[in-house]
C-alpha cells in the first residue's frame, strides 16, 4: 500500500484516570484507505485509546487530530462536524432495545439527514444486504444472536458512509465461523467503499486477516508498529511472546505455587 | 484531638459541594432540554422526536389518569373527614366545602399527582436512561453528532410539562367530587348545590397556583430522573440505586418546591 495522506494523527497523548497512567505518550498516524489493527493485551489502555479517538473523552495532553481537527480541544459543534465523518461499531453492538435492526439502521438516517422515506429505506436495505441481514429487518435486537447483533451495528456504523470506520472487538464472544465472517466484511468494507478502519481486539488470527499495518499497546505504551510482514517477524521479545501465545513467568510448577503459599502462611514447607 | 472535628468540617465541605454540584448538573440539564424542545416539530421531515413525545405523554399521563383520580378521590375524602370532625365541633360543617375545595386545588391536587407521576416516571426515566448508559446506546448517539438530552430528555420534558397539568386538574376533580360525596352523605346536600358552593369558594389564582405548582413539579421530576439515568456508571446495581434515588429526590425536592411555592404565593396573594 502507498503511504497516503494522514486522516488520524496522535502526538504524544496521555491520559490519566486519577494517579493511574492508562495512556502514555501515544503516537499514532492512520493513513487514508488502510485497516489498522490495534492489539494488546486486557487492560493495555486500547479501549481507552478507541473512546479517545472518537472524542467521547478528551485528553490530558497530547493532540489527536482527525479530518485535520484537534478533536480533544475543539468545541462541541466542530467536533460533531467531525463525527460526520466517522462511524463506530462498538463491543457489545450498542443496537437501540427499543427499535428493530432496521430502525436501527434508519436512525442516523432520519436524524442526521434530510432524505424521503423511500429513499431511507432503500439505503436501509442496502446497508442491511451488505452485512448479510436483509431478512431480518424486522426484528428486534433481543432477537438475534451474537455475530447478527455485530453486523446490524456495522449497518448502523456505515448507514452515513463514513470515511473512518471504528471496530471495538468485532470477533470478540464469537465463534470462528462468524468471526471470519465478520473478518470479510471488514475486508470488503475497506476494498468496496475505501474505508479507513481502525480494528482494536485481541484476536491474532483475524488481526493478521485483516490488517495492513498492526500496532502493538503494552502497559500504556505503543510498544512495535509497522506492517504485516514485519511484525510477524518481529524481534521484539513482548511481540513474540504475544504473537507465540506464551503466557508470563508466573510459574505453574506446583512445588514453586506451594512454597509461595507457604510463605504467605508463615509456615515451613517440609523439603522433598 | 484535632483530627474528629477537621474530618468533620471536611466531610461538611465535601458534602455541601456535592449539593452544589447536583444542582448545577439539573440546571444545565434543565436548560439543555429546554433549549432542545424546539427541535421537536409535529409538522418536521421525520417527526421522531415528535412521536417519541406523544409515546411519553401516553406512558407518563394517559397511564396515570386512574390512580391519579383514585388517589384525588382518596385525598379529598381524607380532607373532608378530618376537616368534618373538627368543624362539626364548631357546628359548622357546611364550611367541609371551601376547606375541601380550595385545599384540593391549591396543595393537595398539584402535590399528590407529583408524587404519584414521580413514582411511575421519574423512576420509568432514570431506569431507561442509565440503561442505555450501561449497553452503551448513549456512547453511540454521541458518535453519531447527536446531543442525548435533546433526543431523550426534551421529549420527556415537554410530554410532562403538558401532562402534568392535566393530570392536576384530573386530581382536583376528583377530589373535589369526593368532597360533594362526604357531604351529600354527611348533611344531605345535594350533588349540585354542593358543587356550586365550592366553585363560589374558589378564586382563580387557587386554581393557577396549582397549576403553576404541577409544572414547576413536572420539571423536577424529569429533570431528577434523568439525571440518575446519566449518571449510572455501568453495572446493572447502578441503575437500581439509581432508580431508588431518582425517585427519592424527586420527592424531596418537590416538597421543598412546594413549600417555597407555597411561601410565595402567600405572600404575592395575600
Amino acid at each position: 500500500m502507498m503511504p497516503s495522506e494522514s486522516v488520524v494523527v496522535v502526538r504524544n497523548l496521555v491520559v490519566k484516570y486519577a494517579d493511574r497512567t492508562i495512556l502514555d505518550g501515544i503516537n499514532l498516524d492512520i493513513s487514508k484507505g488502510e485497516v489498522l489493527v490495534l492489539l494488546g493485551g486486557s487492560g493495555s489502555g486500547k479501549s481507552t485509546l478507541l473512546r479517545h479517538l472518537i472524542g467521547l473523552e478528551r485528553p490530558l495532553s497530547g493532540s489527536i487530530i482527525v479530518k485535520g481537527v484537534d478533536i480533544g480541544r475543539c468545541s462541541e459543534t466542530e467536533l460533531n462536524k467531525v463525527r460526520r465523518f466517522i462511524g463506530v461499531s462498538f463491543q457489545n453492538a450498542a443496537l437501540f432495545g427499543s427499535m428493530t435492526v432496521s430502525e436501527n439502521v434508519a436512525f442516523p438516517l432520519l436524524e442526521r439527514t434530510r432524505l424521503v422515506d423511500s429513499t431511507i429505506d432503500k439505503v436501509v436495505l442496502l446497508k442491511l444486504a451488505q452485512v448479510g441481514l436483509v431478512h431480518f429487518g424486522a426484528f428486534y435486537p433481543s432477537e438475534l444472536s451474537g455475530g447478527m447483533l455485530k453486523r446490524a451495528s456495522i449497518a448502523r456504523a456505515t448507514a452515513l458512509d463514513p470515511e473512518i470506520l471504528f471496530f471495538d472487538e468485532p470477533s470478540a464472544g464469537l465463534d470462528p465461523i462468524t468471526a471470519a465472517g465478520i473478518d470479510e466484511l471488514v475486508i470488503y468494507l475497506k476494498n468496496a467503499l475505501q474505508m479507513t478502519v481502525l480494528v482494536v481486539t485481541h484476536e491474532l488470527q483475524s488481526a493478521f486477516k485483516i490488517a495492513d499495518r498492526l500496532a502493538f499497546l503494552r502497559d500504556s505504551k505503543l510498544v512495535a508498529i509497522g506492517p504485516k510482514d514485519s511484525i510477524a517477524n518481529s524481534t521484539d521479545p513482548w511481540v513474540r511472546q504475544f504473537l507465540d501465545r506464551l503466557p508470563d513467568r508466573t510459574s505453574n510448577d506446583k512445588t514453586e505455587l506451594l512454597e509461595q503459599l507457604a510463605e504467605r502462611l508463615g509456615v515451613r514447607c517440609p523439603k522433598s | 484531638m484535632t483530627g474528629a472535628p477537621v474530618a468533620r468540617v471536611e466531610e461538611i465541605g465535601r458534602s455541601s459541594l456535592g449539593g452544589v454540584e447536583y444542582l448545577g448538573a439539573l440546571a444545565v440539564q434543565f436548560w439543555r432540554s429546554l433549549r432542545g424542545i424546539k427541535t421537536i416539530n409535529p409538522f418536521a421531515l421525520h417527526p421522531l422526536r415528535w412521536k417519541r413525545t406523544i409515546d411519553e405523554m401516553v406512558a407518563a399521563g394517559v397511564g396515570a389518569v386512574p390512580i391519579v383520580a383514585l388517589t384525588g378521590f382518596c385525598t379529598g375524602l381524607i380532607l373532608a373527614f378530618q376537616g368534618g370532625s373538627e368543624l362539626r365541633k364548631l357546628g359548622a360543617l357546611e364550611l367541609v366545602i371551601p376547606l375541601v375545595a380550595i385545599g384540593i386545588t391549591r396543595e393537595a391536587g398539584p402535590l399528590i399527582t407529583a408524587i404519584t407521576v414521580s413514582g411511575r416516571s421519574s423512576s420509568a426515566f432514570s431506569a431507561e436512561i442509565g440503561a442505555m448508559v450501561m449497553t452503551e446506546e448513549i456512547s453511540v448517539l454521541k458518535t453519531m453528532a447527536l446531543d442525548p438530552v435533546q433526543l431523550l430528555v426534551s421529549p420527556k420534558f415537554l410530554a410532562l410539562l403538558v401532562v402534568m397539568p392535566c393530570l392536576t386538574v384530573v386530581a382536583d376533580v376528583a377530589g373535589i367530587l369526593a368532597g360533594g360525596f362526604f357531604v351529600y352523605h354527611a348533611v344531605g346536600t345535594s350533588l349540585l348545590l354542593y358543587i356550586r358552593a365550592a366553585l363560589d369558594s374558589l378564586y382563580i389564582r387557587d386554581i393557577v397556583g396549582g397549576l403553576i405548582k404541577s409544572i414547576v413539579f413536572a420539571t423536577l421530576i424529569t429533570q431528577i430522573g434523568c439525571l440518575q439515568g446519566f449518571r449510572v456508571k455501568g453495572t446493572p446495581l447502578d441503575v437500581g440505586r439509581a432508580t431508588t434515588s431518582a425517585v427519592v429526590r424527586a420527592f424531596f425536592l418537590v416538597i421543598v418546591a412546594d413549600l417555597l411555592f407555597t411561601a410565595l404565593f402567600y405572600v404575592v396573594w395575600p
